[in-house]
């Protein structure tokens, strides 16, 4: 089954490019570590779900690509047909001029309902492409005005049409200290729309993807294309296929149907993170060997202590049977907090992978009480190697992680809100104080729906 | 109003550029008064205005700003300057109206610009969606640190013909034949940098309605300080990082600002950073963690930072970087320019020239001081939070 992406403003396009740049070359990759046949299974997998064909043999990403302005689409369409591997569909892209100054209200009630109609056509061309639809693949930031509003817009609009398919948005959660002055607004009434109309919210922070980058890979001068790579080879290590059952060799056919069965149990419950190891450049990678109890051992901990690297975890933190309070219950600000989760899913790709033991995970003081572990976890493995990693491991997790940074934005957007600042710029575009009222009400009732698990 | 300047432009070297159709001419100039220029001027020449604006339009695909760049302190550029912005708002209001004001330095030899000035404000403050004011002084302290900088060989030291804030045409050693030139240089860089990331490509883009999205937080409020660095580069080929880190400190200086102000004693309500050429994301991070602690920042926006990354640097330039800072370090301007109108005003001296122009009362005078008040009194309220503590506002509480 497949999926189409749809990549909005200058993050989602600039993140597109490099999510199918990643899984081309991961599907293209030589050492596989396994049989030609189970590759060439594998790359057709992967073909199916990302990419359609095209006369002349090079792939075409199945994407569409909307900005209210042009540089970045240009930019991303001439990069992926400069590559000569792969390509977006010539007509898969809609842009406009003048952009949508950072204003969520622009994004959302001009640029939304003036071109909803062209941008419905341009996914409906993609949709009729694919044998059969998996669902929607939804790249934005949340701190801009297209990404976030016009997001909103279309995600709300792919309810209404695709009833039946499902959407994953992956936000982009923007850096602390701003780059827009307006973002935590933005933010805000992103979520507070997209818990409504989407089915699953992937999210990745800036802060965390920016310190992968400096400490893990090394990197001196941070560029987004750096950030944007480790993002795209997080999301290549869920999205590249698995066998379906166990002992299987056939790869999974609804990637996204299962995520959701796996990890949204809850339409109040649609945060979702990835946490991937091992992270590092290709020059530590050379000098690395692992095993898959070192793996797991440190993603376990990854996971309960909230890192979101395998540098700098906090071996403290244990899981509440020694009495230690979760990341709800005692007051926010505190350190040595338990990570409680609701669903966990690890995914496991490489060599010897059916000797990886995941005890670690069953363990029913991670998650809450309403679901048994057989339920909770999930485990999804392929012998072929990702990337350049003889033995990685991925985890999707529903868990209290976004708590802190949630309640922050909330806290932040509350504040500038009391003092009327900025209010002016969204009532000229339609969205009122009541529209800021009711997000502030959705949101603070997701925080404490997690504050309380 | 009067030909001389602008036929200079027709002769001089950019004559190719400018459409002579869409150029308009007086004879006798405005007197350096207001009131000739808004009222007299302004009726007179409106619907000329009016067809040759309508033509550029139309030649536009997407309209999304007008640029205004005038001075305060004389009678054309401030009082047709500021009707031209009314006549705006009316003809095109979803487009931004950007304003670049030369404000009247302390030795300004018109007697009558604090008089062109104040009434100039009322419409700036009216129908303005961002003004960016500049003054003489401060660009003529930028030129003599520059000049000292080049001729004081220091060893080991040589700056990059081109590279000058100032430099139009190359060479560093050609005395400019007219004194505004240099100046002027600066104020044209501060809007090519301005409209650099909407013209090239860049990691991080930003577009003039993200400005005033992002700057003006309350429609009184839209007065941006802003300050250009690097103003040269030495011939060096590496730029380690502490050079890099020079430049951000030097935006914040107050030698940098493109007005007398210290933003940096006063409170900061909002702060862009646009940056050209080789500055990635994680340059920028560093430096903003590294001069967050010495700025005040409004209570409300304690991280009101709006950044750019545009790839493609200046001419002569690897580097440089655009602070926009809406801070209440403009009071002090704005508070002398009341000073010196009220000073000429009690005396009620030269105003029989602005009276005798029909349309034009002594209450014109009393609403633009009180607008300018107003203005001021903004800034104090701001500037009164300066050293309260931050609290935060009690947040909704939900029933579990």
């Amino acid at each position: 089954m497949s999926i189409v992406t749809v990549q909005l403003g200058q993050c989602g396009n600039q993140i597109g490019f490099e999510v199918f740049d990643a899984l081309y070359t991961d599907s293209h990759c030589p050492q596989g570590l396994c049989s030609k046949r189970e590759n060439e299974a594998y790359q057709a997998s992967c073909k199916e779900r990302f990419f359609s064909e095209e006369e002349n043999g090079v792939p075409v990403a199945r994407a569409v690509l909307v900005d209210m302005e042009p540089k970045v689409t240009n930019q991303t369409l001439s990069k992926a047909a400069q590559s000569g591997r792969w390509k977006y569909g010539q007509h898969s892209c809609f842009c406009q001029k003048q952009g949508s100054g950072n204003n969520w209200a622009y994004g959302y009630s001009v640029h939304g309902p003036r071109h909803e109609e062209s941008i419905m056509n341009l996914i409906q061309k993609e949709v009729e492409k694919c044998d059969s639809l998996s669902g929607f693949f939804i790249i934005m930031s949340m701190a801009g005005g297209t990404g976030s509003g016009l997001g909103a817009f279309v995600t709300q609009n792919l309810q209404d049409q695709y009833s039946n398919s499902l959407k994953m948005n992956q936000i982009i959660w923007p850096y602390g200290t701003g780059e827009v002055i307006v973002q935590n607004y933005n933010s805000i009434l992103t979520l507070s729309h997209l818990y409504r109309s989407s089915d699953a919210l992937l999210v990745h922070e800036n802060d965390a993807l920016h310190k992968i980058c400096a400490k893990l890979m090394n990197i001196k001068q941070i560029s987004f294309s750096d950030i944007n790579q480790v993002l795209a080879h997080q999301l290549g290590s869920v999205f590249q296929p698995t066998y379906s059952v166990e002992g299987s060799c056939h790869y999974r056919r609804n990637p996204l149907g299962d995520l959701m069965e796996n990890l949204v149990p809850h339409p109040e419950f649609k945060m979702l993170g990835i946490r991937n190891i091992p992270q590092m450049s290709e020059n530590s990678l050379a000098y690395s060997t692992f095993t898959w109890a070192g793996l797991l051992k440190h993603l376990r901990q990854m996971l309960i202590s909230n890192s979101k690297m395998e540098e700098g975890i906090d071996w403290q933190v244990r899981p509440p049977l020694s009495g230690l309070p979760t990341l709800g219950k005692a007051s926010l600000n505190r350190g040595l907090h338990f990570n409680m989760s609701i669903a966990n899913l690890v995914i496991l790709r490489g060599k010897d992978v059916h000797s990886a033991d995941l005890g670690g995970f069953k363990d029913s003081a991670l998650y809450t009480s309403w679901l048994e572990p057989i339920n909770a976890f999930n485990v999804w493995k392929t012998q072929r190697a990702f990337s350049k990693y003889e033995k990685s491991a991925a985890l999707v997790s529903n868990s209290q992680f976004l708590l802190k940074p949630l309640d922050t934005i909330v806290g932040k957007a509350w504040n500038m809100f009391a003092s009327k600042a900025y209010i002016h710029q969204y009532t000229k575009f339609g969205i009122e104080e009541e529209d800021f009222l009711d997000s502030f009400t959705l949101l603070e009732q997701v925080v404490a729906s997690y504050c309380n698990l | 109003m009067e030909e001389g300047v602008v036929n200079e432009i027709l002769q001089g070297p950019l004559r190719d550029v400018f459409d002579s159709k869409q150029l308009i001419t007086d004879i006798s100039g405005s007197g350096n008064n207001w009131a000739v220029g808004h009222k007299v001027f302004g009726s007179l020449y409106q619907e000329q205005i009016l067809e040759k604006l309508r033509k550029s339009a139309e030649h536009c695909d997407c309209l999304q700003c007008f640029f205004i760049i005038h001075s305060m302190g004389g009678g054309t550029g401030s009082g047709l300057g500021t009707f031209l912005l009314k006549l705006l708002e009316d003809e095109f209001p979803e487009v931004y109206r950007f304003v670049t004001s030369v404000y009247p330095s302390g030795e300004d030899d018109v007697i009558t610009s604090p008089y062109n000035s104040i009434l100039a404000m009322k419409e700036l403050n009216e129908h303005a969606d961002c003004v960016l004011p500049i003054d003489n002084q401060s660009l003529f302290d930028i030129i003599s640190k520059i000049d000292l900088m080049v001729n004081s060989g220091k060893l080991g030291t040589t700056i990059k013909p081109k590279s000058l804030v100032t430099s139009s045409a190359g060479a560093v050693k050609k005395r400019h034949q007219k004194p505004f030139d240099a100046m002027n240089n600066i104020v044209a860089n501060l809007l090519l940098n301005l409209t650099s990331s909407a013209r090239f490509e860049g990691s991080l883009n930003m577009d003039l309605n993200e400005i005033s999205m992002n700057l003006v937080p309350f429609p009184q409020l839209h007065y941006l300080v802003s300050s250009l660095t690097p103003l040269y580069t030495l011939a060096d080929v590496n730029i380690p990082t502490r050079r890099l880190d020079q430049m951000f400190s030097d935006a914040f200086s107050k030698d940098h600002q493109l007005i007398r102000a210290d933003p940096k004693h006063s409170l900061y309500l909002a702060c862009a950073l646009m940056l050209r050429g080789n500055v990635q994301v994680s340059d920028l991070r560093r430096n903003i963690e590294r001069l967050k602690p010495s700025l005040q920042f409004v209570s409300w926006n304690q991280e009101g930072w709006k950044t750019s990354l545009c790839s493609v640097p200046p001419v002569g330039h690897s580097h440089s970087l655009l602070a926009l800072a809406n801070n209440t370090c403009v009071k002090p301007t704005f508070m002398e320019l009341k000073e010196r109108f009220m000073r000429l005003y009690k005396k009620k001296a030269h105003l029989h020239h602005y009276l005798q122009i029909e349309g034009m009362e002594e209450s014109s005078f009393m609403e633009a001081v009180s607008s300018l008040s107003g203005l001021i009194e903004e800034y104090n309220q701001l500037d009164a939070t300066k050293s309260m503590p931050v609290e935060d506002f009690p947040r909704l509480s939900i029933a579990v």
